[in-house]
């Protein structure tokens, strides 16, 4: 493009937009429903459950010392990272090839798949989860099918146990992990795959050197959403985890409705949103790192 | 990432250069006898769907030449090349290098060195890995590819550059990178793909100088691919003149550019007087062409030319112009009066546009020299030229 014609374009490009900025009225409604119903509730829960508190900050502190190190919030410190990591490097291994197929492939494969991808994506967790339930229970789908088939005698334990919870969690954040490794996948020029085999790399070394390289920020990107996704999971381990499998969100849960401590919990919500937070600000400088290395 | 190794580095020699240098000095010596391969295509043929995009091409590239593969989009000059380099499967015909078959060989085992379109320099390796790729596929050792890629960044003088990003180098850098990276494991052939399309004029001529000079220093075999007839020209051992997935016309620079098969060739390369009318009956080897306005003009006919509709082709500076209205009849030069339209002037020529008496309108092109006055619109000119700079083609406008 000439300049001249740069000028012209930027020209008319500006002419609607410059006697005034629609864009922050037309974010009103979106940011006024988050303050109204997400924002404020959230501030006035914080202050009101410290308000109970009538002690002095010392007090307090100790208090808080004294829940954050108690052996059951770090087990389920513990177990949450666990299932967590674990959730996570399944969907990369399930998501990563899945991801590559839909990038590489055409036709009706390709439909089929996003469709079954996405089409889990818009229905109600619960509604997946007791899905799961009724195909991994005692007398489910799959071990009628092993059982049946001769492969085992009595019915594996796929429920109600971390098996279950790893199994359930990782098919609800597969999505989340495929898409976002998609479109990273989607930005790798083609004509670097070719620029490596025509210098003499095979499939492999193209694949390690300079393919992988160039999704590794939707890798960071698609972990770290499954990661923050999964550290406040609820419905499905409460599910169809077992007795030892309770995860941070489960304890809050049992905090509020069983124990009735609501400084529990809310201190507990406070540190896993302070981590969720913290994520959340990693995962941005990660999606940064495209520009840094120059990818398109 | 690797870094350099310092005692290589070491050896490096300081770089005379600043971010584009101008050539200075001798190129370093390649490190071994490059390997030169010859090509040959038979009947290549590539067909997407219902279109024939190349059409039974072929052509015999010696070792050592640099053979370019000239066209307009579309004429299936980057097809073929990428035949050549294996990405394309071909419909018909063979690719022989040294006379052996390559139809089965992937495109990483071909070894060929190849510069693409927009450079495909890897944006998460800096210089030297980028330039060390085709060596670290290949497992040479540390120190050999250490010393080898020092070669090449002294090659196409970027020493100083080694570690930079990929994403700090300019256009021009970007396409240093990539020629080294095509020539740094010494390949017997080197294809190019259009790989100056994306540089500004200047810092085109510039490396088209350095890329023949380096070829010439390694003598490898290139195939290099491009639209722009004076790229084409000034690189060339041979020019193949590409159009509608065809070759048209093969030869050195001055064979295409003076001598040209077809009026396509003519036109293609360059600015070119193609005047129609009617071939009548050779005598010899000049033959006659009759101007609807009955006027006739003389020219030597290509191969063979019966009687029909023909063009006499002249190039504008081969054609002589003088103010006048009159002119003495001579045996060896063609001649037209006519009246000046139009003058143009374009720094080192004036280009006139002239509208013959007898004939449809002549571009011609006057150095411009000490001593050149532009010759007002509506003067009365003579045009002469030589029978034998003029050249009779079939075939119609």
């Amino acid at each position: 493009m000439t300049v001249a014609a740069a000028i012209t374009t930027e020209r008319v490009r500006a002419a609607p937009a410059a006697p005034r900025d629609l864009t922050p009225l037309l974010l009103m409604p979106a940011v006024a429903m988050l303050v109204v119903m997400f924002i404020v509730p959230l501030v006035l829960f914080f202050v009101r459950t410290f308000m109970e508190f009538d002690g002095t900050a010392t007090e307090f502190m100790a208090q808080a010392r004294d829940l954050l190190l108690s052996q059951a919030y770090l087990t389920a410190l513990g177990t949450t990272n666990w299932i967590s990591l674990i959730v996570t490097a399944t969907t990369l291994l399930i998501g990563y090839p899945i991801a590559y197929y839909l990038t590489t492939a055409r036709g009706v494969g390709v439909s089929i798949v996003v469709l079954s991808i996405v089409l889990p994506y818009f229905t109600s967790i619960i509604v997946r989860t007791f899905s799961w339930m009724v195909l991994l229970g005692e007398h489910g789908l799959v071990n009628d099918l092993l059982i049946g088939s001769g492969l085992v005698h009595a019915p594996l334990s796929l429920m109600y146990n971390r098996l279950g919870v790893l199994i359930g969690m990782s098919y609800v954040l597969l999505p989340y992990m495929v898409l976002t490794l998609y479109a990273a996948m989607r930005a790798i020029d083609p004509s670097l795959l070719r620029a490596s085999a025509g210098l003499g790399a095979g499939g492999f070394y193209t694949f390690r050197r300079v393919y992988f390289p160039l999704s590794l920020h939707g890798v960071l990107s698609g972990a770290l959403i499954v990661y923050i996704l999964s550290i406040g999971y609820f419905i499905t381990p409460a599910l169809m985890g077992g007795q030892h499998d309770i995860m941070i969100a489960m304890l809050i849960d049992r905090s509020l409705e069983v124990a009735v401590d609501w400084p529990s919990a809310a201190l507990m919500s406070l540190t896993l949103l302070v981590v969720t937070l913290g994520l959340y600000a990693v995962y941005y400088r990660v999606a940064d790192i495209r520009r840094l290395i120059g990818a398109r | 990432m690797v870094e350099m190794d310092p005692v290589v580095a070491e050896r490096v020699p300081a770089p005379v250069v600043a971010a584009e240098p101008a050539p200075a000095g001798p190129l370093p010596a390649p490190v071994a006898a490059t390997h030169r391969a010859a090509i040959e295509l038979r009947g290549l043929t590539k067909r997407y769907g219902e279109e024939t995009v190349v059409d039974a091409i072929a052509a015999s590239i010696a070792p050592g030449e640099f053979f370019s593969l000239l066209g307009p989009s579309g004429s299936g000059k980057t097809t073929t090349l990428m035949m050549v380099a294996g990405f394309v499967r071909p419909d018909g015909g063979n690719i022989l290098v040294d006379g052996r078959d390559i139809a089965a060989v992937p495109p990483q085992k071909r070894g060929f060195g190849m510069v693409f379109q927009n450079y495909a320099i890897f944006p998460h390796l800096n210089v030297f890995e980028n330039i060390a790729f085709p060596l670290r596929a290949r497992r040479w050792a540390k120190d050999a590819v250490a010393e080898r890629v020092a070669w090449a960044l002294d090659l196409v003088r970027l020493g100083r550059f080694a570690d930079r990003a990929a994403n700090q180098l300019s256009g021009g850098q970007q396409q240093r990178v990539a020629l080294a990276r095509a020539i740094v494991f010494h390949p017997p052939v080197v294809l190019m793909d259009e790989p100056l399309g994306a540089l500004d004029k200047n810092l085109r001529f510039e490396m088209q100088v350095e890329i023949k000079e380096i070829q010439q220093r390694l003598g490898m075999t290139v195939i290099y691919v491009t639209h722009d007839q004076e790229e084409a020209m000034s690189m060339s051992d041979r020019i193949a003149i590409m159009n509608r997935g065809r070759i048209d016309q093969v030869g050195p620079p001055s064979e295409v550019y003076e001598r040209p098969a077809n009026p396509f060739v003519g036109r293609f390369l360059g600015e070119a007087n193609l005047i129609s009318g009617t071939v009548l009956a050779e005598s010899g080897e000049v033959a006659r062409l009759r101007l609807p306005s009955g006027h006739e003009l003389r020219a030597p006919h290509s191969g063979s030319c019966g009687a029909g509709p023909g063009l006499l082709f002249i190039r504008p500076e081969r054609v002589e112009i003088a103010p006048g209205a009159t002119a003495a009849a001579d045996p060896g030069a063609n001649i037209l009066l006519g009246r000046v339209r139009r003058c143009s002037f374009l720094g080192n020529i004036l280009r006139y546009a002239v509208e013959p008496e007898a004939a449809e309108p002549v571009t011609v092109d006057l150095q411009n020299a000490a001593g050149v006055a532009p010759l007002p619109a509506g003067a009365p000119v003579v045009l002469r030229w030589p029978v034998a700079d003029s050249l009779i083609l079939r075939g119609e406008a």
